[in-house]
């Protein structure tokens, strides 16, 4: 697959070089990517589905390494995986449905899997519901302890099925490829859609004559707040200009081509219009699994102020940012120091830094960090294209998507 | 990139767009410098590690990021390293999507980036614009603007050969130079074309002067000289440099000969452009200061995206960025008491020891780092071993290097490849040291020289009396048989430290990784002010700051007035032909011209054109015939109001204007006697006609006020002159009050 590698290598090139920049168009591409790698990715009679996710967790391994801050990488990477897994638990239930189920789970369990868990008929069918999204409390707190080893078992299940049964597997092996291009396929189309999803919901958030503060540049936030407008809400918006890279500025640009009443502030003033205003939206980077949010720096300021005021903070996202990881020293691990020139001119200052004449060490530091950590008991409600949730739903928000067995995307040096 | 591109030229409609040539570019891989040795001796400049990553991956990763679709690399010194590096890297292997190539061009016997330019013309590889740079360009600008203008110029006016980028640069008030280390460069920038008229390198700062050609004024409206602009040596070149280089075979260096060629020389035209860029950053690494200053701007990210820890360049393990600006790599074993301070960088695989402290420093790969060591400001390349105790500030290892136990490295050190030093030893600041004797030179003195003083530093009292007798042995031993006898020598070292001469060793601080020492800078500062002081006091006067002139240059400077007698006679014959020529019709633009480029061949200065000017107007009066001094008089007046013009245009302060009056004193005395009775009409005359201020009279006479009695006629004649000229100029003041 020269073809696919090629594909791969670019992709995590331009990754590496900062060219594809954003979270959206980051999901976007790395799902299509997926797409033609999991298309292209020839696939043995046995053990489909664990070639097809060594084969994705291969890639992702690249891509992640290629930028670790862009989380939405990971996070689709992880999608596609937990894809794979379920369409492959519903196709094996549904083959052992026609099978004598006791008979292969047990050939199992005689081989050298002792130290798994029983692949036990109950974990089947609470596995099937699973993939069938049976999104309920009940089932999700049923299915986690089991959930581990249901994907090893049932891929080696499949490969004792291969033995066996060898009539319906060129069917099976295609069906399982579609299943997993058609859900991508999805995936694609929602992370395209998100926008629209997030916006139907405006109505329900934004009320007659109230007062918005965002801050910067979310095209999820510009959507949201248009869509409201297009509603025949009226309400007023204010802009916090979000130093150094002022996005705010362009945003106010196109809130008032839209007929929305805009004003702009600096972000040292959002403390002081704060009291003002009746709701802050804003965009964000990242959700992690706490519900703490990866988010444009000066937002916890801005979380804060809201806080002090008992204003709602609201954060819109498309489930593309949904990130299963717990951070962990967020504020330098998953940030982005980007050049100081941003906020100052090199040249103005350059002899501040003459190290000839001063010493040899520089005095005048300049840190430009792109994001800020806002922790979840901050933030008021997640409006992602799923609906609004609170920052205490995000874990089951994050069962949804995300199987547990891929939140470290490394392919195991082991079987 | 790739794609904007190829969308704009599709939608342009020119058919010079529509044949659309690939951006190329020409990288030089060889700095024509010997400014890094003796580390350039064993590996080519553009590999030499820089925070980690060699030279040339920042600059092949720019060209890459701002569109350059294919890359000529000329290497000549050391080309095989360069092509080994290039043919492992990433750059080289099949291009992917990215239309982004490299290619090497090979040549050994060129010397210098002319002839480097001429073998790539030769090879005619480059179809249409292209970016010259050198192997050590670390930038991250955004070229596109740039290359428009350009464009945008080369249709209007197909003589805009060059646009060079510039950025604002404060030079230190008090060094004189910049914080890269490089001297002040002086530029004269049209203000609104941005094209460059005036490009000084080399300005004499100890006079604090420069000479303007008057030419430049007459022809240009509006002229802004700068001293604050820094030159990135990033050109955007036509195919016609190359050409041009070719034509002039004698163009070496591209600065001091090319674009001072093309400034002075009118004939052909060509005309070079400026682009200043902003907030981006561009600089290169041309001396050890430079290292420094560029390392330490890496570190603070100003380049980014080109930084250590993203993945643009070709580094093979991912670096973490810590608080406070720490780089550390993944296989870092650090001890529990060691200390790694702000702004470093600890490569993959270093061990570092207990209670050792590191700050400010750059730290390559599977380098072993003791106990009780402290570095400080320094740049350790790959698998050095550190012993215990040692100290290191402000110095540059390169790789392999071994220092033994208790070991001190002073500042500006630079221990080249594969050094060891033996145990307790003191290195003395600035020193250099390799394991390849230095290069001897031609001259048969110096080389007796070397000698002397390879062992002679050894000797030096720097080094501690208990390390002196052990390594001594160590140096008879390691000079009997070098190399080969080092290993047996346990606990001494391998290397010879290199001499610098004299001259240069005053100069060395400038240049060195090392901060400049206070005493210098305060030398420096008081040297400053005795220069306002002395300019306050007398204008003409070469600022006595002795100390600061290396010995070099005051040779040369007194060799220059032993060959200023012949010159001189020669310059006004060659301007009085001239003038005859002027006389005989021939336009005053081209006088104007002629005589310019006589001054520049003559190396003559404003006033010596004056003078000369002066000499050949008044022969040219005496030569009418005359009857009576009257009549000499009036013609000499009429001549004078004839050239006038022309001899303002050299007449532009007042040393000029005194210069004439002695030229008048000398003819008077000398060559044409008949005027000895007329100094005082003429120079009234002069005084009329604004050729020569009050001023200037006054301070000739001011001049001649200690001169021997002989001297003073012509002051004595104008005694009532310059009465009347300062009873007016107090008239003047009493009015002022």
């Amino acid at each position: 697959m020269p073809d696919v590698q090629a594909l791969v290598g670019d992709f995590a090139l331009k990754l590496k070089r900062r060219k594809v920049e954003g979270s959206h168009a980051s999901a976007r591409q790395t799902a299509e990517l997926l797409r033609s790698v999991v298309s292209q990715q020839r696939l043995p009679h046995a053990g489909q589905a664990a070639v097809l996710i060594d084969a994705v967790r291969a890639v992702g391994e690249q891509l992640i390494a290629a930028n670790p801050v862009e989380l939405a990488v990971g996070n689709i990477i992880r999608r596609v995986l937990h894809i794979i897994r379920e369409e492959d638990l519903s196709s094996t239930t549904t083959a052992m449905e026609g099978l004598g189920l006791s008979a292969d789970s047990d050939d199992d369990n005689a081989g050298d899997h002792e130290d798994r868990p029983a692949l036990s008929a109950a974990a089947v069918a609470a596995a099937a519901r699973s993939a069938l999204r049976a999104p309920s409390l009940h089932t999700l707190l049923e299915d986690i302890p089991e959930s581990a080893a249901v994907p090893h078992a049932s891929s080696s299940g499949g490969d004792s099925e291969g033995k066996s049964k060898s009539a319906d597997k060129s069917l099976k092996s295609r069906k399982l490829k579609h299943d997993v291009i058609e859900a991508i396929n999805e995936l694609i189309q929602d992370i395209d859609t998100c926008h629209e999803q997030i916006s139907e919901q405006a109505v329900e958030h934004i009320h007659q004559n109230e007062v918005i503060l965002t801050l910067g540049r979310s095209r999820t936030v510009k959507e949201f707040l248009c869509a409201a407008k297009e509603k025949k809400r009226s309400f007023r918006v204010f802009v916090a200009e979000g130093a150094p890279r002022y996005q705010g500025h362009v945003l106010a640009k196109e809130l008032v081509t839209k007929g929305l009443q805009t004003t702009i502030i600096t972000d040292s003033a959002v403390f002081a219009m704060i009291s003002r205003v009746n709701m802050v939206i804003v965009g964000a980077h990242a959700i992690m699994a706490n519900g703490g949010v990866i988010a444009p720096v000066g937002l916890n300021m801005v979380a804060l102020a809201a806080r002090r005021h008992a204003v709602p903070f609201v954060v819109v996202a498309g489930s593309h940012k949904l990130c299963p990881l717990y951070p962990h020293n967020p504020e330098v691990l998953l940030n982005d120091l980007r050049s100081p020139a941003d906020l100052l001119d090199f040249d103005e200052f350059s002899d501040c830094m003459d190290f000839a004449s001063r010493g040899g060490s520089p005095l005048l530091h300049v840190v430009n960090p792109t994001f800020d950590y806002v922790p979840p008991n901050l933030v008021s409600l997640f409006i992602t294209d799923t609906g609004g949730h609170n920052p205490s739903y995000m874990y089951r928000l994050i069962a949804d998507y995300y199987s547990a067995d891929d939140l470290v995307v490394k392919r195991r040096s082991t079987s | 990139m790739g794609p904007k591109k190829v969308a704009r030229s599709a939608s342009s409609d020119d058919p010079e767009e529509l044949a659309r040539v690939p951006l190329q570019a020409v990288l030089l891989a060889d700095s024509f410098a010997t400014k890094f040795r003796p580390i350039t001796l064993e590996r080519p400049k553009v590999l030499l590690p820089l925070v980690n990553v060699p030279m040339i991956e920042y600059t092949l990763a720019w060209l890459e990021s701002v569109g350059v679709e294919e890359v000529f690399v000329f290497c000549c010194a050391h080309s095989n390293q360069v092509k080994d590096y290039l043919n492992k890297s990433q750059w080289t292997k099949p291009p992917s999507s990215f239309s982004f190539s490299v290619s090497t061009i090979e040549s050994h016997d060129a010397i210098s980036a002319g002839d480097a330019l001429r073998v790539i013309y030769n090879r005619s590889v480059i179809r249409g614009d292209f970016i010259l740079v050198s192997g050590d360009t670390v930038s991250n600008m955004d070229l596109t603007q740039a290359l428009e203008e350009h464009k945008d110029r080369r249709k209007k006016d197909p003589l805009a050969v060059m646009t060079m980028v510039i950025k604002h640069a404060k030079p230190s008030s008090t060094t004189l130079q910049t914080r890269l280390g490089t001297d002040e460069i002086i530029m004269g920038i049209h203000p609104e074309t941005k094209e460059l008229l005036y490009y000084e390198d080399k300005a004499d700062h100890l006079q604090r002067v420069i000479l303007l050609d008057k030419t430049l004024l007459m022809e240009n409206p509006a002229l802004r000289l700068h001293n604050d602009k820094q030159d990135c040596f990033i050109d955007i070149c036509s195919p016609e440099v190359l050409s041009l280089f070719t034509d002039n075979f004698d163009y070496q260096h591209l600065r001091r000969h090319f674009v001072k060629g093309l400034l002075v020389d009118d004939i052909m035209g060509y005309k070079i452009f400026t682009y200043e860029t902003h907030a981006s950053y561009a600089a290169r690494v041309e001396n050890f200061r430079s290292y420094d200053t560029i390392s330490k701007d890496i570190i603070q990210r100003w380049t980014y995206p080109f930084v250590p820890d993203v993945q643009y360049l070709g580094i093979g393990y991912q670096a973490k960025l810590e608080r406070q600006g720490i780089y550390r790599a993944p296989d870092v074993i650090l001890s529990r008491s060691a200390h790694v301070g702000a702004f470093s960088f600890v490569g993959n695989g270093t061990t570092i020891g207990d209670h050792s402290h590191i700050s400010t420093s750059v730290i390559g790969q599977r380098c072993v780092i003791g106990k009780n060591v402290v570095i400080e400001s320094s740049y350790i390349w790959d698998n050095v071993t550190i012993e215990d105790g040692c100290k290191l500030s402000h110095a540059l290892v390169c790789d392999g290097v071994h220092l033994r136990a208790g070991v001190i490295l002073e500042s500006g050190v630079i221990l080249s490849f594969k050094v060891e030093v033996g145990q307790k030893l003191v290195i003395p600041a600035y020193s250099k040291v390799s394991v390849l004797p230095q290069p001897c030179k031609q001259d048969s003195d110096e080389e007796l020289e070397y000698a002397d003083a390879t062992s002679g530093v050894i000797e030096s009292p720097s080094i501690t009396s208990v390390a002196n007798a052990r390594n001594q042995d160590l140096l008879s031993d390691m000079l009997d048989v070098p190399g080969s006898d080092a290993n047996k020598v346990g606990i001494s070292g391998v290397g010879y430290i290199w001499s610098v001469s004299e001259a240069e060793h005053d100069e060395e601080w400038r240049f060195s990784i090392a901060p400049i020492p206070k005493e210098k800078l305060e030398k420096f500062s008081h040297s400053a002010h005795d220069d306002n002081d002395e300019v306050n006091h007398d204008e003409s006067s070469i600022p006595a700051s002795g100390e600061l002139i290396p010995d070099s240059d005051g040779t040369d400077f007194d060799g220059g007035v032993g060959e200023d007698y012949r010159d001189s006679a020669d310059f006004e014959n060659e301007v009085e032909a001239t003038f005859r020529r002027a006389l005989a019709g021939v336009d005053v633009q081209n006088v104007i011209l002629e005589i310019s480029s006589l001054r520049l061949s003559y190396n003559m200065s404003h006033a010596d054109c004056a003078g000369a000017l002066f000499y050949a107007i008044m022969k040219s009066a005496s030569d009418i015939s005359y009857s009576n001094n009257t009549e000499l008089s009036a013609n000499t007046k009429m001549e004078i109001n004839k050239w006038k013009n022309l001899l303002k245009n050299y007449i532009k302060s007042q040393d000029e204007e005194i210069e004439v009056i002695m030229k008048f004193e000398e003819i008077c005395l000398e060559t044409i006697r008949e005027f000895r009775p007329l100094f005082t009409d003429i120079l009234h005359h002069l005084y009329e006609e604004d050729i020569i201020t009050e001023d200037a009279i006054l301070s000739w006479e001011n001049e001649k006020q200690g001169a021997d009695e002989s001297d003073k006629i012509f002051v004595k004649q104008a005694e009532h002159f310059i009465k009347w000229l300062k009873e007016a100029s107090e008239e003047d003041e009493d009015e002022d009050d």
